[in-house]
């Protein structure tokens, strides 16, 4: 059946809506920012919203806007490599598993998960700034090695029902590989599953991030970013509480709306939950 | 029974030698001696040799970690660095704080989510659900931390109900330290209560729709009957899965929340690590975070063997 535009549970419109007007002020800010977030100001400093700041400035004068939007650079783009990691690691993890069902090798990737399950992100990038220091950079390795074992597990739970069609027998016996299968057959089959996981690993990314540069384990100053702000804004909070305020309702925002698409497309996607509606 | 827990232990041992191996091994990459971290640019080298002995840092790495493993079976952490005390002692302190913060939220956010989930699935598609969804879908996305700054402007700088951060010692009284954790820990419950409501809500749902449930109201038992004495016991089984799960997320939340309220627990302990080059505090509390989430999915996969009997015969 196909499903018209029109048909589309009201939950995904504002999901998709929400990510894309950040979207969009994360990509325009790579070319405007209604301010330069270099420049400082003390003159103009911890300013509340106005005209000219729409939500004000911050302790060094530098205007809320423009530091939300390059903000959302750093977010958006930290979460979405650390997605981008998980998948290459995790998914040709869970095809092997699944290819090699019952095997050593399929012991040994879903060990080897549960394993990293017990480094929460925070712990992994705990280690990894200990070694090589804090950056947006090791923030997203953190991520992206949480990612994986995530990744894993659903490719490999989706491409084991898929083994067992009988098309995939009929392939089986046309003289195709494991490694053919699992890529020609398998692969595109479980793609709806890989792009629900996708976008809620990138709300959890987002959120992962902003609690690390929170502590200092993530983006470094002077790049912006939105858990950053958050912490520089704690001393604050008492006189200039717009500072915390509006950095916090744009993870929420970003966060809900990831969320919403994810919950959105794993409806409209599964049969089974639609007939249940 | 007996086969299905020493199977599951035999997991718990393996996964707790790779993960300490794996710690041991990022640790060794720090680049730089501790040693002559500690002593300055100006140390005399062999002060600094000294000091290496005296810190444990000779021998091979393979000799090194089984010492720091055999140390820590036999509850010896190591000294710290710039504490010059045992790390045993200095974690031992922190756990007062860190501990009971983690099990006060787990407690919340299971109180709260378990009867609202409940009330959700039994009112389906009704205002009640409707708002339980919205209000869990916001929850889910509310980062903690930033939760937590918002409780302290209410309730601690404008209504000056709660201090807005500090603990003042177990010593000073079990309620006054109770309430000094109590913000923190409705911060750190809110995003994991809103997804336990949400699963639990599935799960209710779930086994509202077996053929079991169907002969209990049959029988004549009521609708709040059936959903206690039969679906309850049948939805706990995701519900601990998630409970498990978000124990890893408790801890790696009241790390950060700590650093909101100044709570003087392992995350402040691991930070300070962090900055004073301090490696064999994180080293010990990194293991000692991961052996409690190795121990706490043990415990959970025990639980489901006493909840649901056709588990243990696999």
């Amino acid at each position: 059946m196909k499903t018209k535009i029109t048909q589309l549970p009201i939950a995904l419109y504002v999901g998709l809506v929400l990510t894309t007007i950040f979207g969009i002020a994360a990509l325009l800010s790579f070319i405007w920012t209604p301010f330069s977030v270099e420049s400082l100001n003390i003159a103009a400093r911890l300013r509340p919203p106005s005209a000219t700041n729409w939500l004000g400035t911050d302790h060094f004068g530098r205007d809320m806007v423009s530091m939300l939007m390059v903000g959302a650079r750093t977010s958006i783009s930290v979460a979405i490599v650390a997605v981008g990691v998980g998948i290459g690691l995790g998914v040709p993890l869970g095809l092997l598993a699944a290819a090699r069902h019952g095997h050593w090798l399929d012991d040994i990737v879903m060990r080897g998960n549960d394993l990293v399950f017990a480094f929460p992100s925070l712990v992994i990038a705990i280690l990894i700034t200990a070694v090589f220091g804090p950056s947006a950079f090791n923030a997203i390795i953190a991520i992206g090695i949480f990612n994986t074992p995530v990744f894993a597990r659903v490719t490999r739970a989706g491409a084991l029902t898929i083994w067992s069609q009988e098309y995939i027998l009929a392939a089986q016996v046309a003289g195709k590989g494991p490694a053919r299968i699992s890529f020609e057959h398998i692969l595109p089959n479980i793609g709806s599953l890989l792009i629900v996981q996708g976008t809620i690993q990138f709300s959890l990314g987002i959120l992962a991030e902003a609690g690390l540069s929170y502590v200092g384990l993530g983006a470094q100053p002077p790049l912006p970013s939105w858990g950053r702000m958050l912490a520089d804004s704690q001393t604050m909070i008492s006189f200039a509480p717009h500072l915390a305020l509006f950095p916090g309702l744009a993870i929420i925002a970003t966060v809900l709306g990831l969320n919403l698409i994810g919950d959105g497309l794993r409806d409209l996607l599964d049969p089974r939950i639609r007939r249940q509606r | 029974m007996l086969n299905y827990i020493l199977s599951r232990f035999a997991t718990l041992s393996a996964s707790l030698i790779v993960a300490s191996i794996v710690i041991f091994i990022m640790i060794e990459l720090v680049p730089g001696d501790p040693a002559a971290f500690m002593l300055g640019l100006n140390a005399a080298p062999d002060t600094v040799a000294a000091l290496r002995a005296e810190l444990g840092l000779n021998g091979s790495p393979p000799e090194r970690y089984f010492r720091w493993v055999t140390g820590m079976l036999g509850g010896d952490f190591g000294t710290s660095y710039t504490y010059q005390v045992p790390v045993a002692d200095l974690v031992a302190t922190r756990l007062l704080v860190s501990l009971p913060l983690a099990l006060m939220a787990l407690v919340l956010s299971t109180v709260i989510a378990i009867p609202v989930g409940m009330l959700a699935a039994s009112r389906r598609g009704r205002p009640a659900d409707w708002s339980v969804m919205g209000v869990t879908q916001l929850g889910i996305a509310v980062p903690n931390f930033w939760f937590a700054m918002i409780l302290v402007v209410i309730f601690a700088i404008k209504l000056r109900w709660f201090s807005a951060g500090g603990f003042p010692g177990w010593d000073q009284g079990f309620w006054i330290s109770m309430k000094a954790l109590m913000l923190p820990a409705i911060a750190l419950a809110l995003p994991q209560a809103s997804i336990l409501a949400r699963v639990m809500r599935s799960a209710i749902l779930e086994t509202l729709s077996q053929d079991y449930i169907r002969t209990a109201r049959a029988k004549g038992l009521s609708q709040r009957q059936t959903l206690i004495n039969h679906a309850l016991r049948n939805a706990l089984i995701p519900v601990l899965t998630i409970i498990g799960l978000q124990f890893s997320f408790l801890i790696a939340g009241a790390i950060i929340i700590e650093n909101v309220f100044f709570l003087p627990g392992l995350g402040r302990l691991v930070f300070q690590g962090i900055t004073q080059r301090d490696l064999i505090v994180v080293e010990s509390v990194v293991m000692l975070l991961v052996f409690a989430v190795i121990i706490v999915t043990f415990l959970v996969d025990i639980a489901y063997a006493i909840i649901d009997p056709r588990l243990r015969s696999r």
